[in-house]
């Protein structure tokens, strides 16, 4: 026999059915959109780290192609260049490549059997620039002119600006696609919002004839589908978290890929998930309800 | 005859030439005018669809007038800004005709919902409603969802919820539509109780022989007009 009711011990239950909250379409839906919006968080912070790094070796460093004039050996050309270049400020190291890299670079467009000895290959010269207070591609080029030589600085200016290009298309690229999941969540939870509001008319217009105020029962489906919102967020963030995990590990310190390192510290990125999803969800169900309530 | 008109100064509902239709429909009320005061007793009567419940959904702020005036606790209704309505109909309690019972709360919850709306603390009240619903005698049913309760149950239930938060006036639409005749007077005895209780009831009933018994006022309503109370036959 069950024990009589104790009022003392009674706690007032929800306005709203439990059961409403357990949809599982909509769990499902935001769980997915959480998911796909946590993997392009992922990817946007390891591109950006992986363009940074790119961006950061072609900044410390510079190429120079020097040319042989008159009876000046291509040896003794880099040799001098990379002489002069030493003492320009802002150059950590000068160092004039081997003959074989300069060879190695030509070779794909002159295949074996060419002669290389008897071209003249100009040959390079590999400068390290101080990372705080590099020296430019002026001061560089005047220090050359100054050795009478004739040389071309490359200080990777042009790579360098396609590289911060691309990778300021990925973070747009991926800012509006979470904006884009953001919305499609927004329009999931206003959709099971007027559901849940035709499905639960009775109740809303019981709450509303006993004086409830429309921010009462808009509040009842902003906190209803905020929760279910944050249950889904934490599902997909998981999974997400999961998956980059994975691809942390099977590929090694580099991520899956070089172009896509992941780091564990990116896992946490996923954290705020949760918290952005249940505030999408809270902001959509809340004008959603208010507008439906004023109707009544 | 001349439509029930009250002019003390204790006036809690007047209407003045109502008119109201819904959408584009045609009149359901049609130049109601009527005065109550406050603490009186009356009953609506009339055929169905004569607009008992109209009349009825126009007190409890359900709808409002396509024209004339209805004052309440003073007020014009037309003119109350629509932030004020919340706080205007937990001063009424309403007996609604299909009860609009939550199944899902139990008969404690149901009861205690006015209440919870209006923000009071579950100790405050606890034990008030734990009270009334004995009163209603419902005492050892507080945990029940309505849909295991009986007809009579949840009419009381109803009642208890229309109630619980002390209204200055209590509207009910066929209280005893669906209940036995003992049932009937039951319920009949708990309004005239929370009458003496200084509620102002309005009950809207088909209930000739409640109404005959009860020696009450009546306002008799014909094709949405107020009208003189046909003669009655002997009550059984």
């Amino acid at each position: 026999m069950s024990e009589p009711f104790d009022p003392t011990r009674w706690r007032p239950a929800s306005f709203l059915p439990e059961e409403d909250a357990r949809d599982p379409a909509l769990l499902f839906v935001v769980a997915v959109l959480c998911f796909l919006a946590c993997l392009t968080a992922l990817g946007v912070i390891a591109g950006n780290r992986a363009a940074q790094g790119w961006a950061s070796q072609l900044t410390g460093e510079a190429t120079v192609i020097v040319r042989a004039r008159g009876g000046e050996t291509p040896d003794a050309a880099a040799a001098r260049a990379a002489e002069a270049l030493a003492g320009v400020p802002g150059v950590t190291e000068a160092r004039a490549l081997e003959k074989e890299k300069a060879y190695a670079l030509i070779k794909p467009w002159l295949g074996d059997a060419a002669d290389l000895d008897d071209l003249p290959v100009p040959r390079l010269v590999a400068v390290g620039l101080d990372n705080k207070t590099p020296a430019t591609a002026a001061a560089l080029d005047k220090a050359l002119k100054g050795h009478g030589l004739d040389a071309v600085v490359d200080d990777h200016s042009v790579w360098i600006k396609d590289i911060r290009h691309a990778a300021g298309v990925v973070r747009w690229t991926a800012s509006t696609l979470l904006l884009l999941i953001a919305g499609a969540a927004g329009a999931v939870v206003a959709y099971a919002t007027r559901a849940g509001l035709a499905a639960r008319r009775d109740v809303v217009e019981v709450l509303h004839l006993t004086g409830a105020e429309d921010a009462q029962i808009a509040n009842l489906f902003e906190m209803r589908f905020a929760r279910v919102a944050a249950v889904s967020g934490a599902a997909g963030a998981v999974a997400a978290a999961l998956l980059g995990a994975i691809l942390r590990m099977v590929g090694g310190g580099q991520g899956i890929t070089p172009a896509l390192p992941i780091a564990w510290m990116d896992l946490l990125a996923v954290l705020p998930c949760p918290v952005l999803a249940a505030l999408v969800a809270a902001v959509a169900a809340r004008v959603t309800a208010r507008r439906l309530i004023q109707r009544l | 005859m001349t439509p029930p008109v009250d002019t003390s100064a204790d006036e809690i509902l007047r209407f003045a030439g109502v008119s109201m239709r819904y959408g584009r429909g045609p009149e359901v009320l049609s130049d109601i005018s009527l005065s109550l005061p406050r603490g009186s007793f009356h009953f609506i009567t009339g055929p169905s669809g004569a607009g008992k419940s109209s009349l009825l959904k126009l007190i409890y702020l359900a709808a409002r007038p396509s024209s004339g005036s209805v004052r309440l606790f003073g007020e014009d209704i037309a003119a109350m800004p629509a932030r004020d309505l919340p706080r205007t109909r937990r001063r009424i309690g309403v007996v609604f005709q299909d009860l609009l019972l939550l199944d899902h709360l139990s008969a404690f919850d149901n009861t205690a919902l006015p209440l919870r709306i209006a923000g009071h603390k579950a100790s405050e009240y606890r034990n008030d409603v734990a009270e009334l619903l004995a009163w209603v005698g419902l005492g050892a049913r507080m945990d029940a969802l309505p849909p295991t309760l009986a007809g009579g149950e949840k009419q009381r239930l109803a009642i208890a919820r229309a109630v619980v938060n002390r209204p200055e006036i209590l509207l009910a639409d066929e209280p005893t539509g669906n209940v036995d005749h003992e049932m009937a007077l039951r319920i009949y005895r708990l309004f005239v109780e929370l009458n003496r209780l200084g509620t102002t009831i309005i009950i809207a009933t088909h209930d000739q022989d409640l109404v005959a018994r009860s020696a009450r006022p009546v306002l008799h309503l014909e094709k949405g007009r107020l009208r003189p109370l046909p003669p009655q036959g002997p009550v059984e």
